[in-house]
């Protein structure tokens, strides 16, 4: 252990202190409004925000991710996003809803395939050739308003191609089940939190255990090394890309069973969201994009429940506003300085 | 490269004033021109599309009648991407660039707001064939509206509750940031109030959410008899297929013009059985002008492969080109003023969505229609007039 400079551990003692008086006020708010509006519903209200959340973690682990190995703000994810939607919706239209269970499958898998191609044709057409190029502040800038440029130009396309209408998707999955201790949820919403918690932990899984994995945390936290150690760098970005596009569009899918319309600016809803989920939790953290949207759920519903019910992304932005006065870094994020 | 880039980047500048100049030089001097400015692309697309459609059935039928006064005329589609500030834009464009007589336009309140802004600075007469908040007429001259207003369609709707389904306790859900949804909210709280109704839940929520579980037990727990939910036909679907699930019947709910569409009948039409809405005219209203304009558009336009249903913005697109023609037909000249002067003394315009007369603050006093959704489609109930 090396010896610490003393008014750095000041500052970390204090940090501590800041982190438990969060902690300690959250857990007071939190019983408060327990108590306010009783069990039953609480806990109706908590699997409802934890289905919300999920969804919303599925979307922020694209942007958290594409930030992690290239540093960048990835706007045209919720497009990817919108664009996995309408494969659903197309897919499920030609193949009908005869068997609900091979339906499911069938639109994740194309949507996933769908999804992923534009994510890899959107960084290969987009960013790729930017990369490296201009100085000082333009080597962010540039590839960030590309990124923006990029959602706009997606946007429209969809609306040129598809149409302004709104779609709804066929009703895939009816009906609700029986949970002890919160009463009937629909079946939709426990199939999403099934799903979704087995793609975040195939995720770990891909990130903590295969060769890909490591060569994508190896590029995030030194591009130059990890090339120089025989990583091939673009064909890792393209993969990455790939993945949170892939993420994306499960997310989507399931978004689309269960409550949305799919329209050409669906994506911006929820990808702010995605996009605070991300940060909150720490923006390049992937465990931090899960909590990051599973609290930003669970936080959503409960401002249905009180009379700001019409203004969710106040509350929301205030936690995120707090958070990072505290943890500049977000929940989980590295506090590791940048080399610039 | 470099001279490669040069090249390319010539070539696209001349495409670009290649499309430019073709687009300028096809004025014919000798037709009447209207401009119309609606949101033919963005958010709100399916307004814009669904109203010029109207607009252009209107044309159609007048030209092919020989036109007014021996001229046809011609409309001007400008797309103001369903933003306010293109909206304005718009309107100056077809005012200064091409000389239109009168304007047509826009369906959100929003953006007629700000093109009937610049239309009475510039003194052109607009007409809007379906904003109904009260402001988008109020203190201009210039300015005319062939659709009721808000604050007449949250009356009809709080006595329809009150007196034909007899129904004492009433909740509330709509959009908070919307001004349509919350405006026809509070105009129907008030007229409810003021019957002797009570208001038992008021809930708003946040525009773009799709997640109404919470929202919908909190409704339910607070046990109204009906529920008033004046949103847009795409949330509405969602709402109606999420209440059932929690448990709300479609029955429960009542709404107000922004349900009119075949969307809501292809996604929700089985869990909205039973239900009502206000609405400027339907399919199968008993007025002898809105079949003839129901059949003309069925034959003229397809959905699916089948003749399209008109909605109530096609009607009312088409009801407001109609009445601008017949006003411009009473002008002994056709000029911007005199148009103006014509279409404040309309009188008992027989319109496809009622017979209406402009008032002194140049709104529509025409009936406003009860629909019902029943076997997926949209059924005639009642016809009430404001008070």
């Amino acid at each position: 252990m090396v010896a610490v400079p003393d008014n750095q551990a000041a500052g970390a003692s204090r940090a501590r202190l800041l982190r438990l008086g969060a902690m300690a006020l959250g857990l007071l708010l939190f019983i408060y409004v327990a108590r306010s509006v009783g069990p039953q519903k609480l806990g109706e209200t908590l699997v409802t925000g934890l289905t919300q959340g999920a969804m919303i973690a599925l979307v922020a682990l694209g942007y958290t991710m594409v930030y992690g190995v290239l540093k960048l703000i990835n706007f045209a994810h919720s497009e990817v996003f919108m664009m996995g939607a309408y494969v659903g919706v197309f897919v499920l239209g030609a193949i009908g809803i005869a068997n609900p269970l091979l339906s499911f499958v069938c639109t994740i898998v194309v949507a996933i395939i769908g999804s992923s191609l534009l994510g890899i044709t959107v960084e290969r057409i987009a960013y790729r050739p930017l990369r490296g190029r201009g100085r000082g502040a333009l080597v962010r800038v540039t590839p960030l308003v590309t990124a923006l440029g990029v959602s706009v130009l997606l946007q429209n396309a969809a609306q040129l191609f598809f149409s302004a209408r709104y779609r709804s998707y066929p009703q895939l999955i009816t009906g609700s089940m029986d949970i002890p201790g919160v009463g009937p949820v629909g079946k939709s919403r426990v199939i999403i939190l099934v799903v979704a918690v087995l793609v975040m932990i195939g995720l770990e899984l891909i990130v903590k255990k295969t060769w890909f994995g490591k060569a994508m945390r190896a590029l995030s936290s030194n591009e130059e090394a990890a090339r120089l150690m025989g990583v091939r760098t673009s064909w890792v970005i393209s993969s990455t890309f790939a993945l949170g596009s892939s993420l994306a569009a499960v997310g989507a899918v399931l978004f689309c069973i269960d409550q949305s319309s799919v329209y050409p600016t669906m994506g911006t809803a929820i990808g702010t969201r995605a996009f605070v989920a991300a940060v909150l939790g720490g923006i390049g953290s992937i465990p931090g994009a899960m909590l990051g949207g599973l609290l930003l759920g669970v936080l959503g519903e409960l401002v249905k429940l009180s009379s700001y019910s019409g203004s969710i992304d106040a509350p929301v932005f205030v936690v995120l506003i707090a958070v990072l006065l505290v943890r500049p870094a977000g929940l989980l994020g590295s506090n590791r300085a940048e080399k610039v | 490269m470099l001279t490669r880039r040069a090249f390319s980047l010539s070539v696209v500048t001349l495409g670009l004033l290649a499309a430019t100049g073709t687009a300028g030089c096809e004025k014919k001097t000798d037709d009447l021109v209207v401009g119309a400015f609606l949101s033919l692309s963005g958010s709100d697309a399916t307004f814009g599309e669904d109203t010029k459609e109207g607009i252009e059935l209107a044309v159609e039928e007048l030209n092919k009648a020989g036109g007014i006064k021996n001229k046809k005329v011609r409309v001007l589609y400008e797309d103001d991407k369903s933003q306010p500030q293109e909206a304005s834009n718009k309107v100056r464009q077809l005012i200064d660039r091409d000389n239109v007589l009168a304007i047509l336009g826009e369906v959100a309140s929003s953006r007629t707001m700000a093109g009937g802004l610049i239309a009475n600075t510039k003194k052109v007469p607009l007409i809007t064939p379906s904003s109904t908040a009260v402001e988008v007429t109020k203190d201009r001259d210039y300015v005319f509206r062939v659709c009721f207003t808000d604050d007449q369609q949250g009356d009809v709707a709080a006595r329809f509750v009150w007196e034909t389904l007899k129904k004492k306790k009433a909740g509330l859900f709509y959009a908070a940031q919307d001004n349509y949804s919350s405006g026809l909210a509070n105009s129907f709280k008030d007229h409810f109030k003021k019957l002797g109704g009570e208001i038992v839940v008021d809930k708003g929520y946040q525009k773009n959410e799709t997640n109404f579980t919470t929202y919908l037990s909190e409704l339910k727990s607070k046990e109204p008899e009906i529920i008033f939910v004046p949103v847009y036909y795409n949330e509405m679907v969602q709402i109606a297929r999420q209440a059932k699930q929690a448990g709300v019947p479609g029955t429960m709910f009542v709404g107000g013009d922004g349900w009119d569409s075949h969307e809501l009948l292809d996604g929700a039409g089985a869990e909205l059985e039973g239900a009502y809405f206000t609405n400027h005219y339907a399919p199968d209203v008993p007025w002898p002008n809105s079949a003839s304009f129901v059949a003309a558009y069925k034959a003229k336009y397809t959905y699916k492969g089948k003749p399209k249903e008109p909605t109530s913005l096609s009607a009312q697109g088409y009801d407001a080109a109609k009445l601008l023609f017949d006003a411009m037909k009473r002008t002994p000249e056709v000029t911007r003023e005199n148009i103006k002067t014509a279409l404040a003394e309309t009188k008992d315009f027989a319109g496809a969505t009622g017979s209406l007369t402009i008032d002194k603050d140049h709104n529509a006093n025409k009936p406003i229609v009860v629909v019902q959704v029943k076997g997926g489609a949209f059924k005639y109930t009642a016809q009430l007039m404001s008070k």
